[in-house]
Formats: structure tokens, C-alpha cells, sequence
């Protein structure tokens, strides 16, 4: 296993044929494939966006992590709940979110995924099973072991049955030093909860690098260990491995229900932050994961297995850039929130100035659409 | 028909069974509640009944598992938390202050929070000042939470059934000085809406206005003021959210005059915010300012005698009306 720090293996390195490789069909590739490609494609556009001063408040580009969004939700099955931090873009397209309710929210209009009141940091998706997107680093753990006990609660306290989920809790490296991480993990373990707490690990909190900011920063998952927890370390630059691996984790954790700790291994291209500089690292460690961009490998193999070809890939990626575009047209199209929206969702029930509660259109679209 | 008599905390433990029984989604969970029967008897006899899926014991861990609670709130369940005290509920302010009663709004109204969180809340027991928190100063300073504090068993039954009836976060706030209080229950369903204050003494003088235990001591003072001549009314305000203002802006038109009783500390707290509503509604009403009384503003004393001196006590209270009345 190699450290944090270390690039990336070579794109070139996929070695085996697919086929060995993976037991992902042709088409699932292929929307692997799509998939990291709307993503970077809306990130570019989402940092270009905030530079135009589209985008307000503060926002996190997911460019260089797509493999793990994407190949860990094609790992479970979509009524698996999802839960992520603050860099939530990637898990919400992933997740099959349209992107235009993701570009509207952080755009603040009525028509995005929370009536423009939650920004990039809380993406939330009811039909698909999304269930933020939070801003506090850590929160949503012992959320995210809420949300596996309570599908595990349903299946087998109120059907009757034996436990068919597992959840993934998504976190970055920063949070394995918050006290409420470890509370999750310990009460996971307790009770038998089948959540797997995904680490993200970029190597940076902010611009505090994990050996400056966390103890047994070389093997993290001990301290899942600690608390009982099945621990993995999965190299996340690469989506095959990537799905391989956690379908393996994941169907461990829901057969046995218990949880598990991942150490995904993955690097954030750019800054944490829209106003970040990257002082702390330096350029040659950047080139040397870059080098590694998780779509080239996907494409490179791809085509050395005969499922695309380089005018194949072009029209993907043509057919994703129109997708963010209309994206943000229909963001700038939809209106602004009305002035009562300001009191509308506070409470469930109508008393004094509070005006109740309704679905946003990614809800109603959905239903719609059934 | 001859009345039902049983204590504070077995109202409390009535309105959670009942529930339960009507209820799948309902679970309760907290330290000690199942096994030990919960710290103090609340819950007694409930694991028996409902098993260990359902009245969950925790470790002490009250971010984690308030946490846990707020999860699987989003996802349908209908979750009873019990914190041994609210002073305990400081190391989750997260999850009970930044989840809990912001999920429905960060969500567009996409997943709300259908959760209570209960326990004992105030001074009173000689526990010092990290035991001793008021919370309702704190906490009620946050929109997106409900927070109903009851004073006597008929209400710790109705509003706690309607508490988890509701499909906002309840923070439930119960005074462990008045669990072993005895009062008539009603049998079967029983639902106190909230934002609904009740009258608990008639008066023409001056309106008392209180929230849970210290009503106790606004009845107390009444007393003693009437053998004065001075007659009060004394208002129980039952939920702080939703607050019952009508019901009080009523009393003070008639009475002129108005204390104000609340157990946290005076700077920002809901005695502040009932008396600046009584002074927006009645400012030609009024025949003097609206007085308040709260616990001393310092850190909860130890000694028995300090922390009696600390509390809005019946002594207090009645000096307090004496000066809205401008009696020497």
C-alpha cells in the first residue's frame, strides 16, 4: 500500500484486460465513464461560475475525486441512503441528481434541489436517496449511522424481516479528528449498524496535511479497529478499483450488518476552496496525481479493451458539456426565491409568522415523472 | 368519577407507552433508560414491555446518539431521546441545535425531523453549576425547534403525547424536582395542543407569567399576596415555542400589570422576550414596566441555602409584585 503522498500509479498501469479487471458491463463503464465526465464538467463550469460571481458563499470543486463518488455509488443499490460532507456535487450527480436543481441551488434559485436555502455545501435529493451534503465537518456521521439504523429499524423491527441496506457515509480525512466521528463508529459497532463510513482520504484538511493534523496518519482505518470496525484501504483514483473493492465492502456490511472503515486514497486537484492558493503543497506532488486523472484511466482502458474510441469518447464528453450548459441556463432561468420563501419550511406545522412546508421541484418533478 | 392519581413521571413514562403501543416508528433511547429503568424511574418497566429494539440503552455519548436519533428522524422514524439532563445536552449542541431544527429548512422541505428530545432541565437538586442548566434561555433562541416545559402531570402526559405526535423537533424540558409530584391523569389518548397557555389562578391585580417548575413558585407568592390583598393571575405558558401571547396580552389588558417568572438567566432569555411582546401589545395598558424574575445572574451555587436564594422563589416573585403595584 502506498503512502498518501505518493503519486498515483501511471495511467498506463491498468495491466490485466478488462475483462479480468472488473465485472462491470460494457454500458456500466460507459456511464462511469459519463458520469466522471458531467462531473468535472460541471466543476469547471461551477468554478467559473463563482468566479463570475454567480455563486456565493463557499464552495468545494470535487475535480479529482470523481472515481470515488461515482465507482462507490455504482457499488450499492440506489435505495441505500447516501450522506456526505460539504464537497458534495460529485455524490449528488453520482447519485443521478439532473444537474440543473444542482446548479440552481448554488446559483440561490427557487428551482434548486432546497429552494436555493442550502448552497453548494447541502445538496439534498429525496428521490435519490441523498441526504446531504452538511457543512460542519464530522456532522453527518453520526447522522449517517442514524440513517443505517433507522433503514435497518424498518426492515427488521417494523417488517419483520432481516436487514437489506447499508449506508454510505461519506467523510473527509479532516474529520477523523472530530469526537462525533468516533462517538458513530463506537455506537455503529454497538448496535450493529451497517453504515460504512467512506474516508475520503485527499491528504489535506484545508491546508493542514494529514501527518500534520492526524495521529496514525499511515494506516487511519486502526482507529475503526479500535471501535471493532472491518477496515479497508482502496486506492480511489482508479473507478474500477474503486467499485470492486466496496461492492466487496458493501455486501460484507449488509449481509453481516455491521459497519465498516474505508481509506480511500484520492487527491483533490484543486484548492479546497474557491479561495484556496495551495501554498502548502507543491506543484511536482500536484503533476504527480494529476497524472493519474481518474477519467484518463477509465478512457485509456476503455480503449485498450475496444469499448470506446477516441472519436466515441469526444462525442461523451460533447454530450456532457451541453448537459452542464443547459444546466445553467435553466438555473439562470429559474426565478430568485419569493420573500415568503424566507418563512416557509422552518416548521412542518402553520403558527405565527411560519407558513408551513412544501416539496421543491426535484421532488415534484420526480413524483411527476412516475 | 373519582380522579386518577399518580405521579409526574408516570405520566411522563404514559404518554410514551401509549404512543409506542399506536406507533411502531416511535423508539426511545438515552443512557440507562432500558435496564437500570431509567436514571430516574421514568421510564420503568418500558423495556419489558417494548424489548431492547425499541427502548435502547446508549452509552454516554450524547453527540453520537443524539446524532443517531436526528438520522433516522430524517428517514421516517419518530425517536424519543432522553438526556439524563439537558445540562449533558451541551456536548451535542451540534446535532440538536445545527441539525435537528435546520434540516426541514436547509432541505427546501425536503426531509424534516420528527424528533423529541426530553429530560431534566434547572437547578434545584444541589448538583452545582455544570448539572444545573436552565436551557431554555439557550436553546429557545432557535427557530426550527419546539420547546414546551410542563408543570404539572395532567400536562406532562398531554403535551408530551402531542410532542411526538408532532412532525417538528420537540426539545421537552421536565424539572427532576417535580417527578414525584401526584396530580390527576387522564386515562387513554390524551393531547395538550401547544401554544396554548392555561390560567392556573384568576386575578384582577397583576399577571404572573411563568414556564414549568416555577409556575409552582408564582402560585406559592399568590398565595402569600392574597393574605396582602393582593390578588394575582397567574399564567402557565406551557410551550415557549410556540408562545402563547394572545392569552397573556389578554390577562395584562385586564390587570394592568405584569411579572414575568423564568427560571434561566435574565440576558436574552424568554422572560425578556415576554416581556418585550407584553410591552409591544399593552404599552397603554401597562401601569408600570413589566417586572422580571429569574435565576440570579451567576453560575448555579452548591450551598443549600444560596441555591434557594438563586432560583425564583416565591420571596422574590412577591417583591417583584409589589413593585410593579408600587406597594412599599
Amino acid at each position: 500500500m502506498s503512502s498518501v503522498t505518493d503519486p498515483a500509479p501511471p495511467a498506463t498501469t491498468g495491466g490485466r484486460p478488462l475483462a479480468e479487471r472488473t465485472s462491470a458491463t460494457p454500458k456500466q463503464l460507459q456511464e462511469w465513464l459519463r458520469q466522471m465526465l458531467l462531473i468535472r464538467e460541471f466543476e469547471i463550469r461551477t468554478m467559473q461560475a463563482y468566479q463570475d460571481k454567480k455563486i456565493g458563499g463557499f464552495c468545494h470543486i470535487y475535480i479529482g475525486q470523481e472515481a470515488v463518488a461515482v465507482g462507490c455509488t455504482a457499488a450499492v443499490q440506489h435505495a441505500d441512503p447516501i450522506i456526505t460532507a460539504y464537497r458534495d456535487h460529485g455524490h449528488a450527480l453520482a447519485r443521478g441528481m439532473d444537474p440543473k436543481y444542482c446548479m440552481a441551488e448554488m446559483f440561490g434559485r427557487i428551482g434548486g434541489c432546497a429552494k436555493g436555502k442550502g448552497g453548494s455545501m447541502h445538496m439534498f435529493d429525496k428521490p435519490n436517496n441523498l441526504f446531504g451534503g452538511h457543512g460542519i465537518v464530522g456532522a453527518q456521521t453520526p447522522l449517517g449511522t442514524g440513517l443505517a439504523f433507522a433503514k435497518k429499524y424498518q426492515d427488521e423491527v417494523i417488517e419483520g424481516g432481516v436487514n437489506k441496506h447499508v449506508t454510505l457515509c461519506f467523510l473527509g480525512d479532516g474529520a477523523l479528528n472530530q469526537g462525533g466521528f468516533y462517538e458513530a463508529m463506537n455506537l455503529a459497532s454497538l448496535f450493529d449498524i451497517p453504515v460504512i463510513f467512506v474516508v475520503e482520504n485527499n491528504g489535506y484538511s484545508m491546508g493542514t496535511s494529514i501527518e500534520r493534523g492526524t495521529s496514525m496518519s499511515h494506516r487511519i482505518i486502526a482507529k475503526g479497529e479500535g471501535c471493532g470496525l472491518a477496515g479497508y484501504e482502496i486506492e480511489g483514483m482508479d473507478v474500477i478499483t474503486v467499485y470492486e473493492e466496496m461492492k466487496k465492502v458493501a455486501d460484507i456490511a449488509r449481509a453481516e450488518s455491521r459497519p465498516a472503515m474505508v481509506d480511500l486514497r484520492t487527491y483533490r486537484f484543486k484548492g479546497h476552496s474557491m479561495s484556496d492558493p495551495r501554498k502548502y503543497r507543491t506543484r511536482d506532488e500536484e503533476e504527480q496525481w494529476e497524472s493519474g486523472d481518474p477519467i484518463t484511466r477509465l478512457r485509456d482502458a476503455m480503449i485498450g479493451g475496444g469499448l470506446i474510441d477516441e472519436e466515441g469518447f469526444k462525442d461523451l464528453n460533447k454530450a456532457q458539456k451541453i448537459a452542464v450548459r443547459e444546466a445553467i441556463t435553466w438555473a439562470e432561468n429559474s426565478p430568485e426565491p419569493d420573500a415568503s420563501e424566507l418563512y416557509t419550511d422552518v416548521y412542518v406545522e402553520k403558527f405565527g409568522p411560519y407558513i408551513g412546508t412544501s416539496m421543491p421541484q426535484i421532488v415534484t418533478d420526480a413524483e411527476g415523472s412516475r | 368519577m373519582s380522579e386518577r392519581i399518580i405521579e409526574f413521571r408516570d405520566a411522563l413514562r404514559e404518554a410514551m407507552s401509549q404512543e409506542m403501543r399506536r406507533d411502531p416508528r416511535v423508539f426511545l433511547l438515552g443512557e440507562e433508560v432500558a435496564e437500570y429503568d431509567g436514571a430516574y424511574k421514568v421510564s420503568r418497566g418500558m423495556l419489558e414491555e417494548f424489548g431492547p429494539r425499541r427502548i435502547i440503552d446508549t452509552p454516554i455519548s450524547e453527540s453520537g446518539f443524539a446524532g443517531l436519533a436526528i438520522g433516522a428522524a430524517m428517514l421516517g422514524l419518530r425517536p424519543i431521546v432522553e438526556f439524563m439532563s439537558w445540562s449533558f445536552s451541551l456536548v451535542a449542541a451540534d446535532p440538536i441545535l445545527n441539525n435537528a431544527p435546520k434540516m426541514l429548512y436547509m432541505s427546501g422541505g425536503q426531509f424534516g425531523c420528527p424528533i423529541v428530545i426530553r429530560g431534566n432541565d434547572g437547578a434545584g437538586g444541589q448538583l452545582g453549576s455544570t448539572h444545573s442548566w436552565c436551557v431554555e434561555g439557550m436553546f429557545s433562541n432557535v427557530p426550527g425547534l419546539k420547546m414546551a416545559i410542563p408543570a404539572f402531570p395532567d400536562d406532562a402526559k398531554g403535551m408530551l403525547a402531542t410532542a411526538i405526535r408532532d412532525d417538528d423537533p420537540v426539545f421537552f424540558l421536565e424539572s427532576e424536582r417535580l417527578l414525584a409530584m401526584k396530580g390527576h391523569v387522564p386515562e387513554g389518548d390524551y393531547y395538550v395542543p401547544f401554544g396554548k397557555a392555561v390560567v392556573r389562578r384568576p386575578g384582577t391585580d397583576v399577571t404572573l407569567v411563568s414556564f414549568g417548575r416555577p409556575v409552582h413558585f408564582c402560585l406559592d407568592a399568590a398565595e402569600e399576596l392574597a393574605k396582602e390583598g393582593i390578588s394575582c393571575e397567574v399564567i402557565d405558558g406551557r410551550t415557549i415555542r410556540p408562545l402563547d401571547i394572545d392569552t397573556i396580552v389578554k390577562s395584562v389588558k385586564k390587570t394592568n400589570g405584569c411579572v414575568v417568572v423564568d427560571q434561566s438567566w435574565s440576558f436574552g432569555s424568554p422572560g425578556s422576550e415576554v416581556a418585550a411582546q407584553v410591552h409591544a401589545h399593552c404599552f397603554d395598558d401597562l401601569d408600570n414596566h413589566v417586572m422580571r424574575v429569574h435565576s440570579a445572574d451567576v453560575p448555579s451555587p452548591y450551598a443549600a441555602n444560596l441555591e434557594q436564594e438563586y432560583l425564583p422563589n416565591a420571596r422574590r416573585i412577591a417583591e417583584a409584585v409589589r413593585s410593579a403595584l408600587y406597594v412599599a
